[in-house]
Parts: C-alpha cells; sequence; structure tokens
C-alpha cells in the first residue's frame, strides 16, 4: 500500500464501499473503525436490528485488520502463536482464535481462515502487525497487510442464504458453518465463509476492492423479493452481545495498550478457557496460563440478564443490595427479541467461586432527570440467543 | 520599612510561585530580582522592535495545573494553547510529521514503517505508565531515606508503595528505562530511522548528554509527561509568550499583597549565628527576613551568593561539583514572512508545531561528539518554531517570529567565546534551515544568537544550563540537589532553595516553587497553600 505524503488532507479514509453507504444514509451516524468511516446507524436502529434477526442485513466490514500468513512454517507459527490446538483445523476451514503475552495476558482476538497448506488469513480486532513480526522470529513465514486490499460485507440474517443464493452466487447450499468457498457472484471471483459477529445464520462475502460495488449492488438487487438492509455498528453491538461474543478494547483492556498493572486479562479471565489448549504443547503465555489454571480464579468476564427493563449502561455490580462491590458491566443491551436486559460484566470471584448473588446498581435518566435501582443479575454460561437455523446445512430457503 | 517575612531571590516562575504560596499564607513576601524585568528564563522581551521573543523556554507542558489552579492563574489571564504536531526534515527530501489527529498521526507511521505504527500503541502504553509514576511524586516533597522521622517514613513508604504497584516486568521494565540511553530505548519499539531520530531528540534537550548516554531515556519523560489539558505527553504555547507564565505568577503573587523589586542584585545572603537574616543588595541595601528563599541554581546560590564560611565545607564541595553543564543555545529571529519549506505539501499543518532537521541517530550523535570536544555542532540538532502563527501578539501584521533551541552548543569553545564566534554558530543554525527553506535567509529581520554564555550573563543560569543541573539519576529525588539537602531546607535556619536544581528538577513545572513554600510553611507552622497532586487514577 502506497500512502502519498500528503494523506493529512483526509483524517479518515474511505472503504471501497463508501459510495453505496453514503448515499444510502439519513443518519450522517458515522464513527471511526480502523481509520475508515463507518456507519453507526443508516436509518433507524430498530429496523436494521431486526434486519439481523429476522431478514438479512448487510455490514460493510472491510476496516477489519487481515493478515495474510503464508510460508513452509505457517502452520508451526500460528501453532505457536495462538492458544489454540490448531490440528484440527483444514484448508476451506475458519477458527475463532486468541492470542497472549509472555504473561498469558490477552493481545487480542480473531479469525483464521485457511486457504491451502501454509496458506492463510488472520483477522483481528486491532493492529497486529509489530507484534506478528516479533512472534515470527525463527519461523520461515511471509507475512503481508492486506486489511486494505480485501473488501468485505458480512451478510447475515434468516435469509441471507436466499439472498445470496437469489444475488447470484450459487453453491453455498453445502457451505457448513465455519467452512470457505471459493464462489462467483455473476462473471467475479468471491470468497464466502460462512462466519460470523452476530449469532445468526450468515456469511461474510470477500471480494477484491474493485469488485466491491458490483458485489453491493448484486446483493441489493434482491431488495425487492427480500428485506435486505444496510446495517451500522449500532446494530453490530445489539446482536454480537445477544450472541455472546466479546470485543478486545471494550470488554477487557489489551495487554499491549495497557497502563495499569493488572488491568489487563487472561482468556481465562474473559471466559475464553475453551480456546486455551495447555496439552497441544508450547506457545506464546503457555506457562503464566498453565500456572493461572492451577489457581482459584480471580475474576471472570460473566453473560448476565439483569431484572426488569431499567435502561443499562455503565453500573457497578455488588453481591447484594448495598453489599461488597465485586464488578462491572462492561457492556450491556436491551435485547429485542429476548425481551430482556442482557451484559457481560467483569465480575471478581470470592473464594474462587462466582458470588452467590449478583445486584446490579442502575443509574438512568427519566425525562433528564436521574433515578437509581437496585436490580438482580443472573448469570449465564449460553449465548443468550442462538436459533436452530443459524447451523442448519443446507439454510433453510425463506 | 525593610523587614519581611519571606524574601524570595530571583523572579523565576519557581520564584514567583513559592513567594506566591508563601504570600496565600499570610507572610509578608518580598522578591528580588536582578533584571529590570522578571521572569529569568521564562520570559517575553521586544528585542526587535514589534516583535515579542521567548528569548529563553519557549514552550511549556510541565506546568502544573495543580498550581494553576491554586493561584487561579487563568483570571490572572495565563493562557496556555495545545500544540498540534512535531515534524523532522529527512536529508531525502521527505519528512516525518507527528500529528494530533490519531488517524493522521497512524496513517504517517504507516507511511515510514508498518510495524512502527503498530509498536507506538506499545510505546504510548509503556512511556504513559512511566509518566503516571513520576507525575505522582512531582508535588511531593522527595523523602530523606536515611531519616527515621515518621514523615520521610511514611514519604519513603509511599514510594515504595507506588513503585510496587507496577506488576513484576514492569518492574524491571521501569529500572531499564531509568537506565537506559534513550537511543536504546526507543530501538525496542521503533525500526524506521526518522521515526527514532524524531522521537529521540526530546531526550538530549538541554542535557550534556547524547543519544547513546545511559540515562537519556528519562529525560524523554521530562518533556512527555507534562500535559494540556489531559493531553499527556503534548506542548502548549503560552498566549503572549512564555513571560507570560511569569505576569500570570507575578499577578497573583501581588494579588495576595506581594511585593517585587527589580534591578536589585542580590549581593550575599547575610548569615548570622547558623541563621538567614536577611540580603544585601549589590547598592548595599540591607533587606532584612528570617526566611530567605533562593531560587538561583545550586551552583550560584551556594557559591556566589553565600560565604563559604557559612557553609558546611562538605555542601561547597558538592556544589562545586554539582553537574551542571552548558550544552544549548538559542536563536531568536524576527521574519519578514514565514518560510517555505518545499518538502511539506501546500497547506501542511506541520509548519505550525516542532520543526526539527536531523533524521537519523548517527547525525544526533555526531552532534554531541562536537560538544565534547568544545565545538559546536557542525550539523546540530534543532528545535524551530513559529508561534506567531497562533499568536498575533508576538509580530506585526504578516511577519513573523522564529524560536529555534539549538542542541550542541559549548561552554568554552576553543579560545573562549567572541561576538564573532557567536555570530559563527548562529550561521551554522540558519545554514540548516535554510538547506530546507530556500526563502528563509531573504526572510530574516533580525537574529538574536544566544549561546551559554549569553543565557548566562542573562539568566544567572549557570553555564546557561536550562535545567538547572542535569536531570541524571544521581542528581534526582532525593539527590538533587544534593543527598542531604533534597527538602529545600539549606545549610542555615531559615535559607531554602526553590529552584530546579531542587526536585523534581527543570522545565517550567513551578512544582520546585511549590513544593519549597510547603516545606517552609511547615517550618513557620502557617497553613499549607500548596495544592496536593491530582490523581491519575
Amino acid at each position: 500500500m502506497s500512502i502519498p505524503n500528503d494523506h493529512f488532507r483526509q483524517a479518515i479514509q474511505h472503504t471501497p464501499f463508501h459510495a453505496r453507504l453514503a448515499a444510502l444514509t439519513q443518519t450522517e451516524e458515522w464513527t471511526v473503525w480502523n481509520g475508515c468511516m463507518a456507519p453507526r446507524v443508516l436509518d433507524k436502529l430498530s429496523t436494521e436490528y431486526f434486519a439481523v434477526r429476522s431478514s438479512c442485513s448487510v455490514m460493510d466490514m472491510s476496516p477489519m485488520e487481515k493478515y495474510r500468513i503464508t510460508g513452509a512454517d505457517a502452520y508451526r507459527f500460528l501453532d505457536r502463536l495462538l492458544t489454540r490446538d490448531l490440528s484440527a483445523l483444514r484448508p476451506g476451514r475458519v477458527t475463532y482464535v486468541v492470542w497472549c503475552n509472555d504473561e498469558g495476558k490477552l493481545i487480542d482476538d480473531g479469525t483464521l481462515f485457511q486457504f491451502g497448506d501454509g496458506d492463510y488469513r488472520l483477522c483481528s480486532q486491532h493492529h497486529q502487525f509489530d507484534w506478528l513480526m516479533t512472534s515470527a522470529m525463527g519461523f520461515d513465514v511471509n507475512i503481508e497487510v492486506e486489511t486494505h486490499d480485501v473488501a468485505a460485507l458480512a451478510v447475515q440474517g434468516p435469509t441471507s442464504y436466499s439472498v445470496l443464493t437469489e444475488a447470484g452466487i450459487a453453491g453455498l447450499e453445502d457451505l457448513r458453518p465455519f467452512g470457505i468457498a471459493n464462489l462467483s457472484c455473476q462473471d467475479f471471483p468471491v470468497v464466502v465463509s460462512r462466519t460470523g459477529y452476530t449469532g445468526d445464520l450468515g456469511y461474510e462475502v470477500w471480494v477484491s476492492p474493485e469488485n466491491a460495488l458490483p458485489l453491493w449492488d448484486a446483493i441489493f438487487s434482491v431488495k425487492s423479493r427480500y428485506d435486505v438492509h444496510a446495517i451500522g455498528l449500532s446494530t453490530l453491538e445489539m446482536v454480537r452481545i445477544e450472541a455472546g461474543f466479546i470485543m478486545p478494547g471494550f470488554d477487557f483492556n489489551t495487554a499491549e495498550s495497557t497502563v495499569r498493572a493488572n488491568f489487563d486479562r487472561s482468556p481465562y479471565e474473559v471466559g475464553l478457557g475453551w480456546v486455551v489448549n495447555l496439552d497441544k504443547g508450547q506457545f506464546t503465555g503457555r506457562k503464566a496460563l498453565v500456572a493461572e489454571s492451577k489457581r482459584p480464579a480471580k475474576r471472570r468476564l460473566t453473560k448476565i440478564t439483569i431484572e426488569g427493563n431499567k435502561p443499562v449502561g455503565e453500573a457497578f455490580i455488588y453481591n447484594k443490595k448495598g453489599g461488597k462491590l465485586v464488578g462491572e458491566i462492561k457492556c450491556a443491551v436491551w435485547s429485542p427479541i429476548l425481551k430482556a436486559n442482557i451484559a457481560l460484566a467483569d465480575i471478581e470471584y470470592i473464594g474462587g467461586a462466582l458470588p452467590k448473588k449478583l445486584w446490579a446498581r442502575l443509574d438512568y435518566q427519566r425525562e433528564l432527570k436521574w433515578m437509581s435501582a437496585w436490580a438482580e443479575c443472573r448469570p449465564t454460561n449460553k449465548p443468550f440467543y442462538s436459533p436452530d437455523h443459524r447451523s442448519a446445512t443446507p439454510p433453510s430457503r425463506l | 520599612m525593610n523587614n519581611y517575612d519571606a524574601i524570595v531571590i530571583g523572579a523565576g516562575h519557581n520564584g514567583l510561585t513559592n513567594a506566591a504560596f508563601l504570600a496565600k499564607a499570610g507572610l509578608r513576601v518580598l522578591v528580588v530580582e536582578r533584571n529590570a524585568y522578571i521572569g529569568g528564563a521564562t520570559v517575553s522581551r521586544e528585542l526587535h522592535e514589534g516583535w515579542q521573543y521567548s528569548s529563553c523556554s519557549y514552550v511549556c507542558s510541565l506546568f502544573r495545573p495543580e498550581i494553576y489552579n491554586a493561584l487561579d492563574l487563568g483570571r490572572h489571564g495565563l493562557k496556555i494553547i495545545p500544540l498540534v504536531s512535531s515534524m523532522t526534515f529527512k536529508q531525502d527530501g521527505d519528512y516525518f510529521g507527528s500529528y494530533s489527529q490519531p488517524n493522521i498521526r497512524r496513517r504517517e507511521l504507516m507511511r515510514h514503517s508498518l510495524r512502527d505504527a503498530d509498536a507506538v500503541v506499545r510505546f504510548d502504553a509503556d512511556v504513559l505508565r512511566w509518566c503516571k509514576l513520576i507525575r505522582g511524586f512531582l508535588l511531593r516533597t522527595p523523602p530523606d531515606p536515611g531519616s527515621f522521622r515518621p514523615r520521610d517514613l511514611f514519604e519513603f513508604a509511599y514510594l515504595l508503595k507506588k513503585y510496587y504497584e507496577l506488576s513484576e516486568s514492569q518492574l524491571y521494565e521501569f529500572i531499564r528505562f531509568f537506565t537506559m540511553s534513550i537511543a536504546e530505548y526507543l530501538e525496542n519499539y521503533f525500526e524506521n530511522d526518522t521515526v527514532l531520530a524524531h522521537y529521540s531528540g526530546g531526550s538530549i534537550i538541554g542535557t550534556g548528554l547524547g543519544v547513546y548516554s545511559p540515562g537519556t531515556a528519562y529525560v524523554l519523560l521530562h518533556h512527555a509527561m507534562g500535559d494540556v489539558d489531559g493531553n499527556i505527553g503534548s506542548w502548549g504555547f503560552a498566549r503572549g509568550g512564555m513571560g507570560a507564565v511569569a505576569d500570570a505568577l507575578a499577578s497573583s503573587f501581588q494579588a495576595h499583597g506581594g511585593e517585587i523589586r527589580t534591578d536589585a542584585d542580590v549581593r550575599r545572603i547575610m548569615v548570622a549565628g547558623n541563621k538567614a537574616t536577611g540580603v544585601e543588595l549589590a547598592s548595599g541595601e540591607i533587606i532584612t527576613a528570617k526566611t530567605v528563599v533562593s531560587n538561583l541554581d545550586a551552583k550560584r546560590t551556594f557559591l556566589q551568593i553565600m560565604d563559604e564560611a557559612d557553609l558546611p565545607p562538605q555542601l561547597v564541595h558538592r556544589a562545586k561539583h554539582f553537574k551542571i553543564r552548558g550544552s544549548s543555545g538559542k536563536l531568536n529571529i524576527a521574519l519578514d514572512g514565514m518560510p517555505e519549506f518545499p518538502a511539506l505539501p501546500h497547506g501542511s499543518p506541520l509548519t505550525l508545531g516542532h520543526m526539527h532537521f536531523t533524521d537519523t541517530l548517527h547525525r544526533l550523535e555526531k552532534a554531541y561528539d562536537d560538544w565534547k570536544d568544545d565545538r559546536w555542532s557542525a550539523d546540530p540538532y534543532c528545535d524551530a518554531l513559529v508561534p506567531s502563527q497562533y499568536d498575533p501578539s508576538l509580530a506585526p501584521p504578516g511577519k513573523h517570529m522564529m524560536s529555534v533551541f539549538v542542541q550542541y552548543c559549548p561552554v568554552n569553545p576553543e579560545g573562549g567565546w567572541t561576538d564573532a564566534k557567536r555570530e559563527q554558530f548562529g550561521q551554522t543554525v540558519i545554514d540548516q534551515i535554510a538547506d530546507y527553506s530556500p526563502n528563509f535567509k531573504d526572510l530574516l529581520l533580525h537574529v538574536e544568537v544566544r549561546t551559554p554564555r549569553e543565557i548566562e550573563e542573562e539568566t544567572g543560569l549557570t553555564e546557561g544550563n536550562i535545567f538547572q543541573g542535569e536531570l541524571t539519576f544521581d542528581q534526582l529525588l532525593f539527590n538533587r540537589p544534593f543527598p542531604g539537602y533534597a527538602q529545600y531546607r539549606g545549610p542555615v535556619k531559615g535559607m531554602y532553595m526553590c529552584g530546579s536544581s531542587t526536585h523534581p528538577g527543570g522545565g517550567v513545572m513551578g512544582a520546585p516553587g511549590a513544593n519549597a513554600a510547603r516545606e517552609i510553611l511547615r517550618d513557620l507552622r502557617r497553613p499549607d497553600t500548596t495544592p496536593q497532586e491530582f490523581s491519575d487514577d
């Protein structure tokens, strides 16, 4: 990528889909995602939300950091970098991964795509090139930043299979969750993965930037038959909490950006112990994680349902009304499909166990007046929302 | 009447800060200043008609917001405007800019090194961590580690507690940070030559050290730990020039009933029976006070305005060997218009901030080599700013004022300084800037060149050392200025130090002045008017 020396004239970049988003937006509510203009909401949040849950949503995910990792040692390098056992990963498959520093603290999470032998793409939330290059010492591996060389749309929702098929992408019927397929849309190639951040049936469609707008137009050409709806990051925030997905840098502080001691988090502490395999052999952070796994748990990022319907923002959590402070809510949302307040909360364990009772102290406004209320919270281990149609193969034609 | 509760010698920013807190506590305080004007090195002067030069210190970030608040400096007219950028010109015609807008900053780093663009996240977090740690000590009196007085034990415990709030690996890193050179420290993060040179420059400003000298990493903190309204590490311009800082302090001091006498050169601090009794001016006039505070550097205080016979010989010995080396020069320039810098695309905001012209660590180290041989750097490190772009009060309409800080400049070039040599030194700097600005020389209306000789003559800073003593670990915290004298008290009763020779050292910070006031008020059993530090947590 070549950056001109007068790039300062444009502080925020446009993605390859920007022209379509700019034409669609009725709110002009933009934010910045990895240096790119990204919509928060395009028309109405509730409409966009229900596109994900009842029809088909389209989100521009081009700003996502993407690294192409190739070479004879690519597998060995990734196996050393990532906490997860990769031995079952095959070409044409995707897996969710996290990685840590030497102290077993989370640097970031992401998805690992295997295209072929020794050919991978790692997508991450934060900038990882420096860490990947540092970790690559001693491995015959080539790492390239391809963030801006690949455009991508997340097409998610119960009708997403039908929409993509109608849009001219044939061959999706056999694609299982976490599968990758090399297909074409009309006359240009696309890579489709059955992945997403919504917890619903959905696909991510990867395309070279010059085919971005044709892809968009193909998908939206079926809008007269299907409710295809562009969505922004505010909707994504709602549905990813419902799906129980965490966001590094928001739900916990990533290790490299952490200033204060112990403000960073291990995979165990954010409930990602299931992606740590201590038996797979050496990997970065293993020694610290082995030690941590033998100690009583100090804290966990916990999924909680908060009783009642009071708006939940940032809030402290106590072990009883007016009791001991045991945690705080990191992200919360009123779930329209569950009609419940759901949240991820960083909870300090007492004696190695989750406190028996959890009460949130909610501060909220009614007509600009601040009010305060206690609400009991119930922990859960499962995703808040995970419909059956999410994983059916072939997906039902709706 | 010629009797005061306290006399503060020197109207620099620390002297004025000290005096203001004493006056606020109800003392009758007199500040005596040798020059015809106040400010010391925190001064704006009209040395060319129509231009206001910040003739010594030229940017502000370290000034403690707690002092600003406690002395109500905003209502006394002080405004500090954040600077937006810094940059380094490259010899190949390109440039590197450090912008405050985060997306532009990242893309500019990416333009030079994809890796460095990511590494800066880690660098920022680490530097912020050390800043946070050090900032907690700025407005506190250093403990005497050999003392068992409850207060010293408490302060020492506080110091250890802050230190042990770090994680194990952070503890190791902190020790490394304190002892490393800036070049080697930055090489832990960055790979690009220009990026390395750009971020290391701040660590040699004002020091007799090079980018590869151990201890320079810490100096980075002295330039990064300041803040303008929460933007840690950002610099600011004082509206009206640096003299506005001194003027606001003086105004606050006078509002609390304080008096300032200029053209009042102190010949000596009078001592009787191991107690300070007042000062004698060069005119022979005697002014008495039971409390006498020196804002002068430690060398000048003990070796020039005190009678060595009044002092413990070990203290005299320490003062003689206090490390306070002149290494800096300064050019103040009146310009007929804004210089052009063809390397910068039209409309670049980078002329609004710091401009540097040294793009490799190698060149920075060579600049230091010249100084070690008592020559000024043939290829110096310059920090050039044109504050008149922000502040029209500094130059007539359409004209500009440029301030160029220069590292390195020797105290004693072979054969000593002459006016001709000074002009040659100035020409070296002008030539360097002109290499990047073809019309620069045509715009020069007036150039005032300062070597350590001129800086010392005007401000009294020994050797023109801007920090009143090197900021090396052997002269910091409870060792500043000397072991056993770090709590602002001099060797005779009623005599105190409040300058940058004391903890926490140099920079337009005000902290030494406030800390000294706290100790004086404690000894006098007066209520403490000095502020507690704001917490970062």
